[in-house]
């Protein structure tokens, strides 16, 4: 079988798209490529709209953490501290077990069971959380002259969050967001490993790494695959992000202006 | 009874890896400011590698390599008269000799050498993060304390061990304890490397009991005992932070910084 046959077959085979069957036996480096790649698809996907979900929740939490009502400054802080403070392995499997006993209560939660919605919540959830903290820290590291500036051009509520306060959060909590970012990425490879079923072995890119490497008893080319795909999402992050941090800082004077340092913050 | 022997074996890989991982880290720091060039590359290249892919993949990839880079090696000095090639397609094969551990060893070695196999990745892992915090807190000491132990007549050895190592923690500390909440995090990922822990544990104990294999037969309890882990980590985590703070007060006690400064203020 040629390897643009094998690309064909297992390019989306992770969404179920192509050939059934997984290979079995002699193993191409080529199948390897294809099918881990193909598994990214989930890595992406999970990232992508956790980060996006995630992003909303986040900017709600840290207000919600910096208000001075304790109404909405307890909740948040809780929620914070659960999702931050416990292992995201155990979210997922807790989260998995809970979503099956409420399956058995009403079948609306049942598309809650499939990893495509339970574990996006999970991650979604996790990432507001993480992200949240973040956006807490640079809220009480704007500069009180901005706000005071603020208050002197007669801005206030939604306006002076929305022209100051946001815009300022962002900006000095974007290199730390982006590593949150990074490692939301890296942490969507515990999915498939936490309860959530691979149906018909659609998996995420460990979960194919992880395949090979026990079908052939040989690790040493199915992770460092695994690891260059991920490093090339890494670096794809980082340039995302690079733009949007040099939007944040346009009207900055050039030096003034800080680059995105990669201070990764380690798995969660 | 099991679950609670898990707990032990958790709070035993905790209370193991925690230093073996510091080693690791202080040998990666000191390679990384080393003067002789190889040693210096292979310090940086060891954190950036291991911080640049996501960690679970690591897990999975290490205890494969370690294991058979382990048997290979014992292969080698215990077989040496073997003539077929280790890896036969998709087998790896070594002689009945350099089986780790010995097929005819009891059940506990084997558990111990999984054990020792999944402390060794953690260290590994962990020690490229704590190499990371212990190099910058190694630069963050003031260069004016080494010049005057320099102008005192130290050696560079008796700077590095007098100066440097006892006065870098109170720099260290932050890093190191974000480390160390990690670690506990971390910690659930030993079901994947196959130990028996309170993962393991927590599934066989919460699923479904029918009363002909039990006298106490129960439904599917699983979500309620990762409710307790959940809460069992979050305990854990609010009890380090508490223990780790008092520490970073003994620490800052004297230091030249601004919080060691704001204490002697307080106290004055």
């Amino acid at each position: 079988m040629s390897c643009a046959q094998t690309i064909a077959d297992y390019a989306f085979r992770a969404i179920g798209y192509g050939e059934r069957l997984l290979p079995r036996s002699d193993f191409t480096l080529c199948q390897q490529f294809t099918l881990i790649g193909s598994g990214m698809i989930w890595n992406i996907y999970f990232g992508v709209l956790a980060l996006l979900g995630g992003f909303v929740l986040a900017t709600a939490l840290a207000l919600g953490k910096a208000s001075g009502n304790p109404l909405l400054r307890k909740p948040a802080e809780w929620f914070v501290f659960v999702f931050r403070g416990s292992p995201l392995f155990i979210q997922f499997f807790f989260a998995y077990f809970l979503f099956l006993s409420l399956k058995g209560v009403s079948p609306v939660f049942d598309p809650l069971t499939s990893a495509v919605w339970g574990a996006l919540i999970v991650l979604f959830l996790n990432t507001a959380a993480y992200s949240a903290e973040i956006f807490h820290g640079a809220l009480q590291s704007i500069p009180k002259g901005d706000t005071e500036a603020a208050d002197a051009y007669g801005l206030s509520g939604w306006s002076r969050f929305r022209r100051v306060v946001w815009p300022t959060m962002l900006r000095l909590g974007w290199p730390a967001y982006t590593n949150e970012a990074i490692f939301l990425f890296h942490a969507t490879t515990l999915v498939f490993f936490a309860g959530f079923p691979a149906r018909q072995q659609r998996g995420d890119a460990l979960y194919y790494a992880n395949y090979f490497a026990d079908k052939t008893f040989n690790p040493f080319i199915p992770y460092p695959i695994l690891a260059g795909y991920f490093i090339l999402l890494t670096l794809a992050v980082i340039g995302c992000f690079g733009l949007v941090n040099r939007r944040l800082n346009r009207h900055l004077p050039q030096e003034a202006r800080r680059g995105i340092r990669y201070r990764p913050q380690l798995l969660r | 009874m099991n679950l609670y022997y898990a707990v032990g074996v958790v709070l035993l890989l905790l209370a193991v890896t925690a230093p073996a991982a510091l080693l690791f880290g202080y040998g990666g720091a000191m390679a990384a400011r080393s003067r002789i060039a190889p040693l210096r590359w292979f310090g940086k290249g060891y954190t950036a590698i291991v911080r640049g892919v996501p960690d679970i993949a690591f897990f999975l990839f290490f205890v494969i390599a370690l294991d058979q880079g382990f048997e290979y090696l014992r292969h080698q000095v215990l077989c040496p008269d073997w003539e077929e090639p280790i890896r036969q397609g998709n087998d790896f094969v070594v002689c009945q000799a350099a089986k780790l551990p010995l097929n005819s060893a009891p059940q506990w070695q084997h558990e111990t050498y999984g054990f020792m196999l999944a402390v060794l990745t953690f260290a590994i892992v962990f020690g490229a993060f704590a190499a990371n915090v212990l190099y910058g807190a190694m630069r963050a000491v003031p260069k004016a304390q080494l010049e005057t132990a320099e102008a005192y007549g130290m050696t560079q050895r008796q700077v590095t061990r007098r100066v440097l190592v006892p006065q870098m923690w109170v720099y260290a500390l932050p890093g190191l304890s974000n480390l160390w909440m990690v670690l506990i995090k971390a910690t659930p990922l030993l079901f994947l490397l196959g130990v028996e822990d309170i993962v393991y544990w927590a599934r066989e104990l919460g699923g479904t009991k029918t009363p002909r294999f039990t006298d106490y037969p129960h439904g599917d309890w699983r979500m309620w005992y990762f409710l307790a882990l959940l809460v069992f980590y979050l305990a854990f985590t609010k009890v380090s932070e508490v223990v780790l703070s008092r520490v970073m007060a003994r620490l800052n006690r004297g230091q030249a910084t601004a919080a060691g400064e704001a204490q002697r203020k307080a106290a004055a």
